[in-house]
């Protein structure tokens, strides 16, 4: 009856329409739509504009906002680096892109001096709203000079907010409050996650959708382990959580999102209900994410919560090699994040 | 007759007669060195009008950098100024000239020899000289220091060795992209001109026309490094190959002015960059740290002294074509020695920041967030 399907065609309208939407389109979303919404927000790098950028990521801004707000640099991290922090201070809101954040090192004085210490050094006179954003970490078959990961270093510097989104979700509202920030934001994107599609919630499709920075996310919850990770590890985590629940152990896996700020709180909130942590990440051991980690729940209120102490998964203390067997064994895979949990479990 | 009474009279303890302003004579043209150019047609005029008002001006503004920095030399040798102080008695006639052809909604930028451009661009004696000491009533409150000040359309101070020109051309992107018509100075040494971010820069602004006026202050010393022993070129001005370069005599605050003017008339038009070589000296060494002459004689600095001093150069001036009298001069020193004092003062009993500060102004905006102390049970508070 023609009742019955105006109340089926109203009650499908409420249905909230999930989308699958891949990071790097998540990442064009959240610029397009800043760019639009503010009009001092501009990017610059090697390739964003008439490329459609390295990865694709800037693809179609170019000629929806054209060569003032899309500007292809020559390759001169330092100077474009450096003039984008300039132009930030001036009054600009521009998005730094690195190719990937190996090159940063080259403007690492830019990002650091120039950027992070300067509103400290002029007691709060002179602002530096500034995104530094690309691809950082291990791809595939890049080899050693193209596969670092950068979030220990910066993540060392106060002054940075230094932020690592997982999956499409976190990407676009990430992104979006980096760009909103008036501070400067290390934001690393990780190249293997460029193509790989999320559910999107309608709420996450909108144009003013944010996630804070500095608030991690618990992706799954558990009573047994707490599985800590950033980007692209956080998948990892979760596959091991998956293999591992069929034996019995549920792992609650943390999603830190954001790696300074760090959300320790949420941290000591599930070691204190686990009790047994397992840190996983893709850069090197020493100084890194994981070590940070175990130092402050050392230093804070879960550490009486501990039965055991903290495992560090992380990447092979090495530089990166090339052949993919060896690429393979330099970096956690699922296997040794299970391995490891039923260390920390003594299972 | 005036002028013969005026020679007499130097250095009198009274005014015999009194003068008044119509006395004096309003504007005069001097005849200023030419100045080398690179690929350009023209360069700025040789002949130039200063009227008695900006002689006084230019007079009291050079003579309060002056005063300034031998103040700190002084509190400095006290142990009351700390860390790095590097100061600019010598090179007076760059800053004044340059401001004196820009308006302060231009913008500007230097490296670490900052205070009299802080001072030019609009900072307060007192400010300036109680963030050497580091108190509170300092121009950053104390969190900067000598080499970290900043005010409005003033981006420093800046301690990396040329980290801050391509700052200053982004800064210049700005005002390109908000169409304001605005320019930027953007200044560096002769030891940072050999940077390679320089030449990245260089590269940018032409490709984008950037409104960026590049000024090398060629004072003839990268730190104790002569430029004979540092640049296979020493022709600064000519470094930026596809921009147009001039290079100016530093020491002469006209010659300094006239440039800028030609400089911010070509960036104005739209044409993009331009290059500015001011040959200027520094009496003090590079830092209060460095004596200064073990790679460079007394002789060397004395004859600069003597023959090539902007403050001394502008008084002739203004002596000699009748603009001033020698009393009038006089008093502008004593009323400058009277504020270099009173900043002085200020400067040295100003209480230090509150440790409660600490830990401010690290973000902007920001909600107040915890940091840590020197250990665990240290949580300190900061807010923007």
């Amino acid at each position: 009856s023609p009742l019955f399907h105006k109340f089926l065609k109203e009650a499908l309208n409420k249905v909230p329409k999930d989308k699958c939407v891949t990071v790097r389109d998540a990442l064009n979303q959240a610029m397009d739509e800043e760019l639009e919404r503010d009009e001092r927000v501009f990017l610059l790098g090697e390739e964003v504009a008439q490329y459609d950028g390295a990865y694709k990521v800037s693809r179609g801004l170019w000629k929806k906002y054209g060569d003032k707000r899309i500007i292809d640099t020559p390759i001169s991290e330092m100077g474009f680096a450096g003039i984008a922090v300039g132009a930030a201070m001036a009054g600009l809101r521009p998005i730094c892109e690195f190719m990937t954040f190996n090159f940063s090192m080259q403007a690492i004085d830019q990002v650091i001096n120039s950027a992070a210490k300067t509103c400290y050094m002029s007691a709060g006179l002179q602002a530096v709203p500034i995104v530094f954003r690309g691809p950082n970490g291990a791809s595939a078959g890049v080899a050693a000079q193209h596969s670092q990961c950068f979030a220990a270093w910066y993540a060392h510097c106060p002054g940075l907010k230094v932020v690592s989104p997982w999956n499409s979700e976190d990407a676009k509202g990430l992104l979006k409050s980096s760009i909103r920030d008036d501070n400067p934001v290390v934001f690393l994107e990780n190249e293997l996650l460029y193509g790989v599609p999320f559910e999107m919630s309608e709420e996450a499709q909108s144009k003013d959708f944010t996630i804070p920075i500095g608030k991690a996310k618990v992706e799954r919850a558990g009573s047994h382990i707490t599985l800590v990770s950033h980007s692209r590890y956080v998948g990892h985590c979760l596959d091991a959580a998956a293999v591992l629940a069929k034996e019995g152990i549920e792992c609650e896996v943390i999603n830190l999102r954001t790696i300074r700020p760090m959300d320790v709180e949420s941290i000591e909130a599930s070691v204190m209900k686990t009790n047994h942590l397992v840190t996983v990440e893709g850069g090197w051991p020493q100084f890194g994410v994981g070590a940070e980690i175990c130092a402050r729940i050392m230093e804070g209120s879960a550490f009486n919560y501990l039965d055991s102490p903290v495992t560090r998964v992380t990447g092979v203390d090495i530089p990166m090699p090339y052949a993919k067997i060896l690429e393979d064994h330099s970096l956690p895979q699922i296997k040794d994040i299970i391995f490891s949990v039923k260390k920390t479990l003594n299972v | 007759v005036r002028k013969l009474l005026s020679i007499v009279f130097k250095g009198a303890a009274a005014v015999v007669s009194a003068r008044t302003y119509a006395d004096f004579t309003n504007e005069a043209t001097f005849e200023i060195k030419k100045c080398d150019t690179f690929k350009l047609d023209e360069g700025p005029a040789t002949q130039v009008v200063m009227t008695r008002d900006e002689g006084l001006q230019y007079y009291r503004t050079m003579q309060t950098m002056r005063r300034m920095e031998l103040k700190a030399d002084q509190l400095y040798k006290q142990k009351i100024i700390r860390g790095f102080c590097h100061l600019y008695d010598g090179q007076e006639a760059c800053a004044v000239g340059i401001e004196a052809a820009i308006n302060l909604s231009d913008h500007l930028i230097t490296a670490y020899r900052a205070h009299g451009y802080t001072y030019t661009r609009g900072g307060t004696v007192k400010k300036i000289m109680a963030e050497l000491t580091g108190r509170r009533g300092g121009i950053a409150k104390g969190k900067g220091g000598s080499m970290h000040m900043y005010c409005k359309h003033f981006y420093g101070g800046n301690g990396i060795v040329g980290a801050q020109v391509p700052l200053g051309a982004g800064v210049a992107l700005a005002c390109k992209y908000q169409g304001n018509s605005e320019l930027c100075v953007c200044l560096y040494g002769d030891g940072a001109a050999n940077q390679g971010q320089i030449f990245e820069t260089y590269n940018m602004a032409a490709l984008w026309k950037l409104p960026v006026i590049f000024i090398c202050e060629n004072n003839g010393y990268g730190m104790g490094t002569s430029v004979e022993r540092a640049a296979a070129s020493t022709d600064y001005f000519k470094r930026g190959e596809f921009i147009p370069g001039v290079r100016v005599d530093g020491m002469d605050v006209l010659c300094v002015r006239e440039a800028s003017r030609f400089a911010a008339d070509y960036c104005r038009s739209g044409k993009g960059p331009i290059l500015m070589e001011l040959q200027t000296y520094r009496y003090h060494g590079h830092s209060m740290s460095d004596p200064g002459v073990s790679y460079r004689t007394r002789e060397e600095i004395q004859e600069v002294r003597s023959k090539s001093d902007p403050i001394s150069m502008l008084k002739d001036r203004m002596l000699s074509n009748n603009m001033a009298s020698v009393e009038e001069l006089k008093e502008i020193d004593v009323e400058v020695r009277k504020e270099i004092e009173d900043a002085a003062q200020f400067a040295t009993t100003d209480p230090e920041p509150p440790l409660e500060d600490l830990c401010n102004h690290i973000f902007h905006n920001n909600p107040p967030l915890e940091v840590r102390g020197t250990n665990p049970w240290s949580k300190l508070k900061s807010v923007s």
